[in-house]
């Protein structure tokens, strides 16, 4: 789960990770007391959305930039009216974008230097892993491709926790001396704290910096949390912002489907979650191009099959539907009594290729068969793509 | 023989009082798996009762263990309680512990594999489809069923099977059997970022065994396991290996129904680890419905006769 800068920096604050001065507004009449909130001088105005790239962002009306530095804070407020309500365009919100809900304004601050800070999973080694780097407010995979050598890694011990030595390694290693080095240890440990305790996937700051009066402050937040981990975090779950989803996927989850919208034509239905990924690439495979990937679980009910095709119908782009289901335990019958009481439900007019196997398989094709719908089986999962592809080209 | 279980290895059950924990212990139980014990804290004393027969329920994994002599658990706990139940088996000294548990906290996981470190203890999973040995009897009937795996696609025979996910590995072994090849063991390692056992520790444990011949590797995108097992291969592998990686199509960023199954950077790509299999010699399936024939393909290179 993800949740935006302004959501973060709260929580910075609770665990003690310092961050500029900063003040939200959801409508422009909130504005003025936002700002009011802050100190006189220059303004960082951010939009919140759940999506990189920000600053290089295109509003859809022309206007660039989704976080803007203002020497006043008239202008921050006039720079605010542009961005709250419109909708940004981000290397990593696709050509739809998102609409902008939420202004965050910060103090903006004299930056010195800049740096990247990071903590994540290091999943070869199943440990924490401190990320960290003089290269600040660049893309971290450039630095890692370019100049590994300025990357730098603290892998910490699960049952020890993040030792003292290992900050002050890490520290010196970033160059940092005096109040600097000791305010940047304080912030790393308490980073830590802050992503072992919330059941964090990621932290990213990126840039950390230092000003020129010694502060070392997170001038941005990316925090994102262990989905699995939810249910004993409240207090994270209440951040979550449904306006961010796409409403499909929000249906799809209500229905413990797990559901996500690509920009293909082709509709897929599969139980597992190996199998739904390899039921797209070989739409992909065989020349057509799959519009969702879509687990109905190991097990999938009748309700769930009704379900994940009222999902699949909802998505304008679908021209086809593939539903390929490997019934290994669950009776194949069950399953294709459930497709045809789900087609009859949801009056399909789209080309339909069912390729099913496993557990009772023939009974279940002789339901397909003799339920006088327009749907064409297919015999191997090569067999049942090329012919949905065909159907849809 | 076969990896990690033989039709004789004695397992018990943890949660086999839930309704998902007893619909598999009876499954197994029916593909003549030696089920011989059930724990559920509370119910110690109680019996699972299915055709006649009766599996005593335990309070604890070390009771179970001692009365039964079982050396295997396979656990069905809820994610808030699952890296617990891990632990007990830990602490029980048990050969190998699977699990099959979807939803286990990573940090859980993290704090359960560093406790592990040093321990005589294996851990397959979690959120993994569980381990299969093949029998000799119809529909391979008499094999060990260990977790949710349909025990009658199956066939006894030399062709071991690793995979993540639960309906792939099904795939890979139904295709094997329609063309009457058979299973050493299918090991399904599980869908989450942190596990027990990787693909490297089973490719190991299938080149060391005899009577495995050949190998089916299948990976997603997301981490570096299947790369790490494919290097290991190049190096020391004698066996045919075919492989298949599922996530061609997947856009970065986001996780593919499995935890683990996201692309973090140009490295755990489809494309990269296919290129990485391909230089280690691995024959890569074109599509899932082409795993069996990449297998024989392999093998016919190597010169190696499956059946």
């Amino acid at each position: 789960m993800n949740i935006h800068e302004y959501q973060a920096k709260a929580l910075f604050e609770k665990f003690g990770v310092p961050a500029p001065k900063g003040a939200t507004a959801k409508s422009a009449a909130e504005f003025d007391t936002a700002l009011a909130s802050l100190p006189e001088g220059a303004i960082m105005v951010k939009s919140q959305i759940h999506a990189g790239g920000r600053g290089k962002g295109t509003f859809t009306d022309g206007f660039k930039g989704g976080v803007k530095f203002c020497p006043t804070k008239a202008e921050a407020k006039e720079k605010a009216g542009k961005m709250l309500g419109n909708t940004l365009v981000t290397i990593q919100t696709g050509p739809a974008g998102r609409k902008v809900q939420t202004i965050y304004f910060t103090q903006a601050s004299d930056i010195k230097k800049e740096y990247y800070l990071a903590i994540l999973l290091d999943r070869a080694s199943s440990r924490p892993v401190i990320v960290a780097s003089t290269e600040g407010g660049v893309e971290i995979e450039k630095v890692a491709h370019d100049t590994p050598e300025k990357l730098h890694k603290v892998f910490v011990d699960p049952a020890y926790g993040l030792a003292d030595f290992q900050v002050r390694e890490l520290v010196f290693k970033l160059g940092f001396a005096g109040a600097e080095a000791k305010n940047a240890s304080k912030l790393i440990r308490n980073l830590y704290t802050m992503y072992w305790e919330t059941d964090a996937a990621m932290v990213e700051v990126n840039p950390l910096i230092t000003t020129p009066a010694g502060e070392v402050l997170a001038l941005d937040a990316k925090v994102s949390f262990d989905d699995n981990a939810l249910f004993r975090h409240p207090e994270i779950v209440a951040l979550r912002d449904l306006n961010e989803e796409d409403p499909k996927e929000i249906e799809a989850s209500k229905a413990s489907l797990s559901y996500i919208a690509l920009d293909g034509n082709i509709a897929c239905l599969v139980n597992g979650a190996g199998l739904a990924m390899s039921t797209m690439d070989i739409i992909k495979h065989f020349g057509g191009s799959p519009a969702n990937f879509l687990d109905v679980g190991g097990g999938a009910s009748k309700e769930q099959v009704v379900a994940a095709f009222k999902i699949i119908l909802g998505d304008p782009n679908v021209k086809g539907i593939f539903v390929n289901i490997f019934g290994g335990i669950m009776d194949c019958n069950v399953i294709a009594l459930g497709i045809v009481e789900a087609v009859k439900e949801v009056g399909l007019k789209l080309p339909l290729v069912v390729r099913l196997e496993g557990n009772n398989v023939l009974a279940g094709k002789a339901t397909l068969a003799g339920s006088g719908l327009a749907l064409v089986s297919g015999d191997t999962m090569a067999d049942a793509a090329q012919k949905i592809v065909k159907l849809v080209a | 023989m076969s990896i990690l279980i033989t039709p004789e290895t004695k397992i018990l059950v943890q949660g086999i009082t839930g309704a998902f924990g007893a619909k598999h212990a009876q499954l197994s139980l029916d593909y003549g798996t030696r089920v011989v014990a059930g724990v559920t804290p509370g119910k110690g004393g109680q019996f699972f009762e299915h055709q006649g027969a009766k599996v005593p329920i335990f309070d604890t994994v070390i009771e179970a263990a001692k009365a039964t002599g079982a050396t295997v658990s396979v656990i069905f706990v809820p994610p808030p309680f699952a890296a617990d139940a891990i632990l007990e088996c830990v602490d029980a000294r048990l050969d190998l512990a699977v699990a099959i548990t979807e939803g286990i906290p990573i940090k859980d996981m993290v704090r359960v594999k560093r406790a592990m470190q040093g321990s005589p203890t294996r851990l397959v999973g979690p959120n993994c489809p569980g381990i299969v040995t093949p029998g000799t009897g119809k529909d391979s009937n008499g094999g060990c069923r260990i977790g949710i795996a349909p025990g009658y696609i199956h066939k006894k025979g030399h062709v071991g099977v690793v995979s993540r996910s639960g309906t792939l590995t099904y795939e890979a072994v139904f295709q094997l059997t329609t063309k009457g090849i058979g299973q050493s063991t299918s090991v399904g390692i599980g869908g989450d970022p942190v596990n027990g056992t990787s693909h490297l520790d089973v490719i190991k444990l299938f080149n060391a065994d005899p009577d495995t011949h050949a190998i089916i590797l299948i990976g997603e995108i997301g981490g570096n396991a299947e790369v790490e097992a494919a290097r290991w291969i190049k190096a020391n592998c004698k066996k045919p290996v075919a492989g298949f990686i599922a996530g061609a199509t997947a856009p970065a960023g986001r996780r593919m129904g499995h935890a683990g199954a996201i692309v973090g950077g140009a490295e755990d790509t489809a494309a990269a680890k296919i290129a990485v299999f391909q230089e280690c010699g691995i024959e890569v399936a074109a599509t899932p419905s082409d795993m069996a024939d990449a297998l024989l393909r392999a093998a016919k290179a190597r010169g190696v006769t499956l059946s």
